[in-house]
C-alpha cells in the first residue's frame, strides 16, 4: 500500500535510533475506522494487549506557547513521533500585505514575531531601501543596532522566563519578565509602544532618540550583567535543569541544515552562521562580538548559546552606545514609496534566526507579492526527529529551546 | 553518582535557593503595580501611543482640513472622513470618524498629518460592551 | 485509643457530666467536628498563605483585594468553586470519576487524627501510630488513581500513572525514615514520640542521633514533597506537560476537593515532620534559665503550628525555586539514591542505639 502512495517530494532522512513510520499510506482497516489523525499509521497490538496511542498536545495546551497543534503518538510516556499541525493563527499577512502600501506592510510584520517586531521591520526597511537606493544616516544605523540587540535581549529574556516555567521553575518565569519590563519601557519611550513597535522606516526610524535614551541604556547594560550571572545561578547551573537538558533533543549538525534551521537553533548545533556576521546588514561589522557556538545540538546548547547572546548583545550594546554620533536620524522621507519593479530580498537574524522577506513590485505603491521566511518555521520542522525516543517532559524541553513563536509560524 | 558530584548539586541548588529568598526578603523588589487605582498616577512617556485623539485649541478650533490623507495611510480602515460644504461652498471637515476597535495605533495616521491636527493620546482602556461604542466622532465641530 | 483530649478541661468537664457511653458519643463528635473546622481554617490559611509567599518569591504582592492583606481571597475562591458547575465529561466512569475527590482529603484527614496537637490535644494516639499513618496516607494514591483512570483522558491516565509510581515508591524513604525515630524512641505512638523529645533543642531526634537524624530529616524533606505532589516532585499534575494531570477533567467541587487534599496534606506532612524531627508541641529549650521559662510559657499548639510553619515554609521555598524532575530521572532518584541512602542511615542509627552513641 505504501509502496503504491505517492511519495512527497521531501522524505525525511531516516533516523537510526527511532522506528521507521509511513507517514503516507495506513492499512485499510485503520483507515476504516477513521479514527486516526491523518498521516499516521498505529502498529498493531502487541501480545501483551498494549498499544500505542495519540495524544494531541494543543492547541490550548500550556506549553505549545500560543496555538501550535502538536499530534504525538506515545508509547507509554516515549514519544515516537510528532507531527506538528499549523494555521490555528493564520491571518494571511501575506496576501494582506498585497493590498496596503509597502509601509503599510510593515506594521504587520510587527505580528508575525512579536517578540522581534522592531527586527521584523528593519527587515522590510532593508529591502525597500535596497529597492529604491536610500541610504541611512550614520546616527540612523547605530539607532537601528541599539534598537536591535535591545530587541534581541528583550525576546531572548522573556524566552529564558517562559523556558524555567516550561520546566517547572515558575518564579524564573517572573524573573525573566523584571527584566524584560526594562527594555519594553526604554521601547515605550521610544516609539510609544511596547509590543507592536512600528518604528523604523526605509532611510531610518520615524523619530530620533528621545533624551536619555543612550544613558538608560548603559545603566541597563550594567543591570543585565548582573541578571544574567543570577539567572545563570538559578536555572543554568541547577542540576535538575542540566539533568533534564543535557543530551536531550540531539538535532546533528547535517540535520539542521538540511531542515532550514538559523538562529540559535542552528548555531547550538555547531552552525556557523549568524546574518549579521555572514551579511553584515546595517553596520554590524564595526562592532566586535562573537556568535556562540553549540557543540553537541542539544537542548543545553541551545539553552547556552542564547544566554551567550544576551551577553554577546550586551556588549554589542556597550560600543553602539559608546559610539553612537550626533546627526540625522533619517534620510530624507519620501511621502510616498513607490518601489521600482523587481524583486528584491532582505534578510536579518531575528531572535529566532533567519528572517528573510522578500518583495516583487510592479511599480506602484503596492507590493505584488511579499513573502516572508520566518525562523520559527524551520526550526518547527525539526521537532519530529528530535524529539523521537524522548518523554513527553522532553518534548516540552525542546519545544522550549526551539522558542518558538506560533504567529510567526503560522503567518 | 560521585560524591563530589552530589556536593556540587547540592551546593548549586542552595545557591538557586538563596536567589529565590532574597527576592522574598527584600520587598523593594516587588514590582507589582496596582492598577485600576494607581490609574490617576500613571506615568505615560512623551510618545505613547494611544486612541488618537484631535486637539482642539481655546477657541475649540482644530487644523483638520479634511485632506484625508490620513485615512489613506491607514492600513485598516479605521478612519473614514466626511466632509460637508461650509458657507462659502469650500469642502471641509464634516466629521473625523475613528473606530478604535480596528485601531492598530501603528502611527501612520499622524506623520502622514501635514497639519498636526490629529495626536497620539493615553487612551488605552478598550473595554466595550459593543464594538460601536469605540467609534469616536473626534472633531467637536464642522471645519471652517 | 484515647478519647478526645485524654486531660483536656474540655474531655473532663464532658466525662464528669455525661454517662460514660454518652460521654464517649459526644467526645468523638466534638473532635470530629474540631477536626473538621481545623482542616477547612487550614486549608484555607494555607491556600492564602501560598499564594502570598509565591507571591513574594517572584516579586509580586499576591491577593490584596479581598479582606486585609487578601485574606478572605481563599473564601472567596471556595464559593466560586462551590457555586460551579461539577462537569461531568460524557466518556468518564461515574462512579470512580465522584469517588476519586474524596479519598485524598478522607486520608489527610485521618493522619490529622493521630496528630498530637498539644499535650492533651489529640483525637486517637494508637501504639501503631506509624504503622497507622502509612496504612491511611495510601488512600491519596488510591484517590488520584481512580481520578485519572475514571476521567477516561489520556492526560489524566498518565497524570495518574506518574503518580501512582511516584508516590508508592517515595512512600519507602519516607517511611523508612519515620521508622528511624520510631526505632530511637522505642515507640510508635506519635504523643510517646514527641515526649521522647523533652529536654533542650538537643533532644530533638534532628539532633540527637549525630548525623543519622539530620540526615532523615532531609531525607524525609524530599520524600515528602514527592509525596505531597508538590513542586519539583509535582509529576501528576506537571502543568506544562500534562495540563492539570490526574485533575484535567474536574471542575467546581471535585477540583477543590482535590486542592483542598494538597494543602492538607502538606499540613500534616509538616505536622508529622515536626513531630518526629523537631519535637512537636515541646517548646524548645536552650539550656538558658530566662529564655527557656519564657519559651516554655507559650502554649504547645504555638509551637506545634510554628514548627509545621517553618517545614511548610521549606516545601514553598522548594516549589517557587526549582524545577521539575522528569519522571525517569525521578524513579532513579528514589531508587538508585534516596532508598538506599535511608536505608543505610536507618542501619547507622540502628548502630548508634545500640552502641549508645546518642546525645546524652
Amino acid at each position: 500500500m505504501s509502496e503504491s502512495m505517492p511519495q512527497g517530494p521531501i522524505q525525511p532522512a531516516p533516523i537510526s535510533a527511532a522506528p521507521a513510520v509511513s507517514r503516507t499510506g495506513a492499512p485499510d482497516a485503520v483507515k476504516k475506522s477513521g479514527s486516526l489523525p491523518p498521516g499516521f499509521t498505529l502498529r498493531d497490538v502487541r501480545p501483551d494487549g498494549s498499544h500505542e496511542y495519540f495524544l494531541n498536545m494543543g492547541p490550548q495546551h500550556p506549553s505549545t506557547h500560543g496555538v501550535l497543534k502538536l499530534v504525538v503518538r506515545l508509547d507509554g510516556e516515549t514519544v515516537l513521533e510528532t507531527v506538528p499541525h499549523l494555521g490555528f493563527i493564520h491571518r494571511a499577512i501575506e496576501k494582506m500585505g498585497e493590498n496596503e502600501t509597502f509601509i503599510q506592510y510593515m506594521h504587520l510584520t510587527d505580528r508575525m514575531d512579536y517578540l522581534s517586531s522592531h527586527i521584523n521591520n528593519l527587515c522590510v526597511c532593508l529591502a525597500i531601501e535596497k529597492a529604491m537606493n536610500i541610504g541611512v544616516p550614520e546616527r540612523g544605523e547605530y539607532i537601528r543596532v541599539i534598537v536591535c540587540e535591545l530587541q534581541r535581549i528583550q525576546s531572548h529574556l522573556l524566552w529564558w522566563g517562559a523556558f524555567g516555567m516550561d520546566m517547572g521553575a515558575v518564579s524564573a518565569f517572573l524573573y525573566g519578565f523584571i527584566e524584560r519590563e526594562k527594555i519594553t519601557q526604554l521601547f515605550e519611550e521610544l516609539c510609544g509602544a511596547r509590543l507592536t513597535m512600528n518604528y523604523f522606516r526605509p532611510g531610518g526610524s520615524n523619530a530620533d532618540l528621545p533624551e536619555g535614551f543612550i544613558g538608560k541604556v548603559k545603566t541597563l547594560c550594567e543591570e543585565m550583567k548582573f541578571s544574567l550571572d543570577e539567572f545563570d545561578v538559578l536555572v543554568s547551573q541547577n542540576p535538575i535543569i542540566r539533568e533534564r537538558t543535557v543530551g536531550v533533543g540531539l538535532l546533528s549538525k547535517e540535520r539542521a541544515i538540511s531542515n532550514g534551521c538559523t538562529g540559535p537553533v542552528a548555531r547550538a548545533s555547531g552552525v556557523n552562521y549568524d546574518v549579521r556576521r555572514n551579511d553584515g546588514y546595517s553596520i554590524y561589522d564595526r562592532f566586535q562580538f562573537d556568535v556562540p557556538l553549540g557543540a553537541n545540538g542539544d537542548s543545553f546548547d541551545r539553552y547556552r548559546v542564547r544566554m551567550d547572546e544576551m551577553r554577546q548583545s550586551v556588549r554589542i550594546l556597550e560600543q553602539a552606545a559608546a559610539g553612537i554620533p550626533e546627526g540625522q536620524y533619517r534620510s530624507k522621507e519620501k511621502p510616498n514609496y513607490k518601489v521600482p519593479a523587481g524583486s528584491y530580498f532582505a534578510a536579518v537574524e531575528t531572535a529566532r534566526g533567519l528572517y528573510g522577506t522578500y518583495l516583487v513590485s510592479d511599480n506602484s505603491f503596492k507590493p505584488y507579492r511579499v513573502k516572508s521566511r520566518s525562523p520559527g518555521f524551520s526550526n518547527l520542522s525539526a521537532i519530529d526527529e528530535i524529539t523521537r525516543g524522548g518523554k513527553i517532559a522532553d518534548l516540552v524541553t525542546v519545544l522550549s529551546t526551539l522558542d518558538l513563536i506560533i504567529p510567526d509560524i503560522d503567518r | 553518582m560521585t560524591l563530589s558530584r552530589l556536593f556540587h548539586d547540592t551546593l548549586s541548588m542552595l545557591k538557586g535557593m538563596k536567589v529565590t529568598i532574597l527576592y522574598l526578603t527584600r520587598p523593594s523588589r516587588v514590582v507589582t503595580q496596582q492598577y485600576p487605582e494607581n490609574r490617576e498616577t500613571l506615568k505615560f512617556p512623551e510618545r505613547f501611543r494611544g486612541q488618537v485623539v484631535m486637539p482642539h485649541d481655546e477657541k475649540g478650533e482644530h487644523t483638520c482640513t479634511a485632506c484625508t490623507l490620513c485615512e489613506k495611510a491607514c492600513p485598516n480602515g479605521t478612519i473614514s472622513i466626511l466632509t460637508t460644504k461650509n458657507i462659502a461652498s469650500k469642502r471641509v471637515l464634516g466629521e473625523f470618524i475613528y473606530r478604535f476597535s480596528t485601531c492598530t495605533l501603528c502611527n501612520l495616521c499622524i506623520e502622514a498629518c501635514p497639519f498636526d491636527a490629529i495626536r497620539m493620546g493615553h487612551g488605552f482602556e478598550m473595554a466595550a460592551y459593543k464594538r460601536d461604542e469605540l467609534d469616536y466622532v473626534l472633531n467637536k465641530k464642522e471645519g471652517r | 485509643m484515647i478519647a478526645y483530649s485524654a486531660n483536656h478541661p474540655v474531655g473532663d468537664f464532658i466525662r464528669a457530666n455525661l454517662p460514660a457511653p454518652l460521654a464517649a458519643l459526644a467526645n468523638g463528635a466534638l473532635s470530629v467536628v474540631v477536626l473538621m473546622v481545623l482542616v477547612v481554617v487550614v486549608a484555607i490559611l494555607l491556600v492564602w498563605l501560598e499564594r502570598k509567599v509565591c507571591a513574594r518569591f517572584q516579586a509580586r504582592l499576591g491577593p490584596t483585594r479581598v479582606g486585609p492583606f487578601g485574606l478572605l481571597q481563599p473564601i472567596a475562591d471556595s464559593l466560586k468553586l462551590l457555586l460551579k458547575e461539577n462537569i461531568k465529561p460524557r466518556a468518564v466512569d461515574t462512579l470512580a470519576y465522584f469517588l476519586a475527590p474524596l479519598l485524598p482529603i478522607t486520608g489527610s484527614f485521618l493522619v490529622l487524627a493521630v496528630m498530637p496537637f498539644d499535650h492533651n490535644l489529640q483525637v486517637a494516639d494508637p501504639q501503631a501510630g506509624m504503622v497507622y499513618i502509612a496504612a491511611v496516607s495510601g488512600m491519596g494514591i488510591l484517590g488520584i488513581l481512580i481520578g485519572g483512570w475514571g476521567s477516561n483522558n489520556k492526560y489524566s491516565l498518565l497524570g495518574s500513572m506518574r503518580a501512582g509510581a511516584q508516590l508508592f515508591s517515595y512512600e519507602l524513604s519516607m517511611v523508612l525514615c519515620m521508622l528511624l525515630v520510631v526505632m530511637a524512641s522505642g515507640t510508635g505512638s506519635l504523643r510517646e514520640i514527641v515526649l521522647s523529645q523533652q529536654g533542650t533543642v538537643r533532644d530533638w531526634w534532628i539532633f540527637k542521633l549525630p548525623g543519622a537524624g539530620a540526615l532523615a530529616f532531609v531525607l524525609y524533606l524530599i520524600s515528602s514533597t514527592a509525596e505531597l505532589n508538590r513542586g519539583p516532585l509535582d509529576l501528576s499534575e506537571a502543568e506544562s506537560e500534562l495540563a492539570g494531570g490526574f485533575h484535567t477533567e474536574y471542575s467546581g467541587m471535585g477540583f477543590s476537593m482535590f486542592f483542598l487534599a494538597e494543602f492538607v496534606n502538606m499540613f500534616a506532612s509538616a505536622g508529622l515532620g515536626a513531630t518526629f524531627f523537631l519535637g512537636g508541641f515541646l517548646a524548645p529549650q536552650f539550656g538558658i534559665g530566662p529564655l527557656d521559662h519564657i519559651l516554655a510559657f507559650i502554649p504547645g499548639f504555638i509551637w506545634f503550628f510554628a514548627k509545621t510553619g517553618a517545614l511548610i515554609f521549606m516545601y514553598m521555598w522548594f516549589r517557587w525555586t526549582f524545577p521539575r524532575l522528569r519522571i525517569d530521572h525521578l524513579l532513579s532518584l528514589e531508587w538508585k539514591f534516596l532508598l538506599p541512602v535511608s536505608m543505610a542511615n536507618l542501619l547507622l542509627a540502628a548502630t548508634l542505639v545500640t552502641l549508645g552513641w546518642i546525645l546524652p
